[in-house]
């Protein structure tokens, strides 16, 4: 198995940070240049979402739909069916939270070429609070066929992801994150659509990450290491199809495994990860993510801590799944 | 090809017999909506208005068509069956295992449809897509998306061939305005003044519980739609020279997006379901069915038939 490297410094207390949608930005930039097919929609949230760059350079391929996100989504379908590439622009609460039945009926019944991106996921939108946490968007569009679902570790995977997505055929949702987070990956790493990679071995835990906090899951690595045990760790960014070859691959020899996901424990990467491995290989399996439960107020680093999802308790999940081995 | 008005009442006709026989064959389906609109049907598929041509089914610059009340299929089924778009034959698989001819109509199928529909208030934002997408395509339709991307990066030779410009034609249920997607929509499609859409609405009065302005109350429904900066007809539905002369001013606007509102009687032709909301959701049993047909063949009576 081919080890990917990351970026050399990640662990770096000076390693540089980046919000995800950052990287959205700046491939709808790159995508506008490149291809005059790409075409922009918001629902009023031109900037947070990292729209309103494209929207100011291509203003005639920038649709600007007012707080409407079910009809954004199906203006979408249309101008997929007419031949152009769009991008839905929204926060994952409202779409696909509150566009699901267009997303369902009017994108993927239909397969239209559309791009949903999804900003603000993950209890890390902090201060906002519970409606604006995005922890349900992948358990929600996972289970419906025709779809693509990623979630990218960092700005720099956000923006290849965004450029994957232009370039695949077919619906294809993505979400990305408020907060600046650690670059762990460089332009050199490679990407590409259903395939996981491994960016850390190791026999004796398997720990599997889509988003952000692969950087806890690799930072954990790290702490484990030090305890003489040496984890295996997995960027899953595609949820669905997930990489079942790379991940089986990865147990077959670990034995066990925790999956680690800004998202409910319930129906995301756990619920991939535990249909796959029941259905192939049945191994224990431990949660980081959302015990079921809303969000609140607070800082991103408060929040992370409150519900668990810290390197620490990435650390504690590994040596739990390894007692039950 | 356009028909004159008297071939296409006599289609019209023989669309309304197809719905009966489909529904009594599939056993479930919906009746009124579908034999109310069989004239607007005709008059968007033979009235020589609308771009539309089975041989060139597959060309960029044909008219689209959402049916956005999904639900009234047989009548589309019906129609393109009609106009050559696959065997009259297949249309007794309607809503059948296998069958290209789904309860609510979708786009898997090289049958002239290009969307899928089914929950109500999703079609107009679909029209919409498909009317950008055009507009982006019309070098010499600037409009308030600025000039399009194709002059802005290719020559203007190349132009030429890459541009595409269609109507697109949204057929609408009177019902699916209790949703609020539909005045989403409606609003978008007024900012941008996107005259490159039509809808054609299906003013029927009736929605499954019961009629429209017990339901939810429309009217004053035009008044609606004109605030929303949108060009309104109101048609006798069942009058095809008046359908297709609305057809003709809307695809001549120069700016807001038309909407026709055409008066249907629910159930039209057949005198036991005209104007009944219980006809909306159901089929007929095989001896309504044998009833309902007499009538048509027989224009209510007017006429002896040639089948009896």
């Amino acid at each position: 198995m081919k080890l990917v490297k990351l970026s050399d410094f990640w662990m770096h207390k000076t390693a540089e940070k980046r919000p995800t949608r950052d990287g959205y930005g700046e491939a709808l930039l790159e995508l506008g240049e490149a291809n005059p097919q790409v075409v922009v929609l918001t629902a009023d949230l031109a900037e947070s979402t990292r729209a309103l760059p494209f929207g100011e350079k291509y203003p005639d391929r920038f649709i600007e739909c007012g707080v409407a996100e079910q009809n954004m989504m199906g203006v979408a379908a249309g101008l997929a069916l007419g031949g152009k590439i769009p991008f839905v622009s929204s926060y994952a609460v409202f779409s696909p939270g509150r566009s699901w039945d267009q997303l369902r009926v009017s994108v993927c019944y239909t397969k239209a070429n559309v791009k949903i991106a999804g900003a603000h996921t993950g209890i890390s939108v902090g201060p906002d609070g519970a409606t604006h946490q995005a922890l349900e968007d992948m358990a929600i569009t996972r289970v419906i066929p025709n779809l693509v679902v990623i979630a990218p570790c960092d700005a720099e995977e956000t923006r290849k992801c965004t450029l994957a997505a232009a370039a695949y055929q077919g619906p294809v949702y993505f979400r990305f994150a408020r907060e600046k987070t650690p670059v762990m990956t460089v332009k050199q790493t490679p990407f590409e659509i259903g395939q996981a990679y491994v960016c850390r071995e190791g026999y004796d835990v398997t720990l599997i990450a889509a988003g952000p906090l692969l950087h806890a899951a690799l930072m954990a690595a790290e702490k484990l290491a030090a305890k003489g045990i040496e984890a295996e760790v997995i960027n899953s960014h595609t949820i669905k199809p997930l990489d079942t070859k790379t991940i089986l691959r990865s147990v077959k020899k670990t034995h066990c495994a925790v999956t680690v996901e800004e998202h409910q424990t319930t129906g995301g990467l756990f619920g991939a990860v535990a249909e796959a491995l029941a259905k192939h290989y049945p191994v224990p399996l431990e949660a980081v993510g959302m015990p079921d439960s809303f969000g609140e107020s607070g800082t991103p680093d408060e929040l992370l801590a409150k519900y668990k999802m810290t390197e620490k308790d990435v650390f504690s999940a590994a040596i739990k799944v390894i007692k039950r081995k | 090809m356009a028909k004159n008005l008297q071939q296409m009442n006599k289609i019209a006709n023989s669309i309304r017999q197809d719905i009966i026989k489909m529904l009594v064959t599939a056993g479930s389906g919906h009746s009124a909506g579908p034999l109310g609109m069989a004239d607007v049907l005709t008059a968007l598929y033979f009235g020589g208005v609308a771009n539309l041509d089975p041989k060139k089914r597959h060309s960029p610059d044909r008219d689209r068509v959402i049916l956005s009340n999904a639900h009234i299929c047989p009548v589309l089924y019906a129609t393109l069956a009609h106009r050559g778009y696959f065997p009259k034959s297949e249309l007794k698989t309607l809503r059948k295992l296998g069958s290209r001819l789904q309860g609510h109509s979708n786009s898997h199928f090289d049958i002239g449809i290009d969307t899928s529909g089914g929950p109500l208030g999703q079609g107009l934002s679909q029209a919409i897509g498909l009317a950008l997408a055009s507009r982006l395509n019309n070098k010499n339709d600037a409009g308030r998306l600025g000039p399009s991307f194709a002059e802005a990066s290719v020559g203007r030779r190349a132009m030429r061939d890459v541009r595409r410009n269609y109507h697109t034609w949204c057929l609408m249920s009177d019902g699916e305005f209790d949703e609020g997607q539909t005045w989403e929509a409606l609003m978008l499609a007024g900012k941008l003044d996107l005259r490159e859409v039509t809808i054609l609405i299906d003013r029927n009065n009736i929605q499954i519980d019961g009629y429209t302005e017990k339901i939810m109350p429309l009217e004053n429904f035009s008044d609606k739609l004109k605030a929303f900066n949108w060009f309104v007809i109101e048609v006798d539905g069942h009058n095809i020279r008046e359908i297709l002369d609305a057809m003709k001013k809307a695809k001549a606007m120069a700016a807001n997006p038309t909407a026709i509102i055409c008066h249907t009687i629910p159930g039209k032709g057949v005198d036991f379901m005209e104007s009944q909301f219980e006809w909306h959701g159901k089929p007929p049993s095989p001896e309504e069915a044998r009833r309902a047909l007499h009538e048509l063949r027989t224009l209510g009576g007017k006429i002896k038939s040639e089948h009896e």
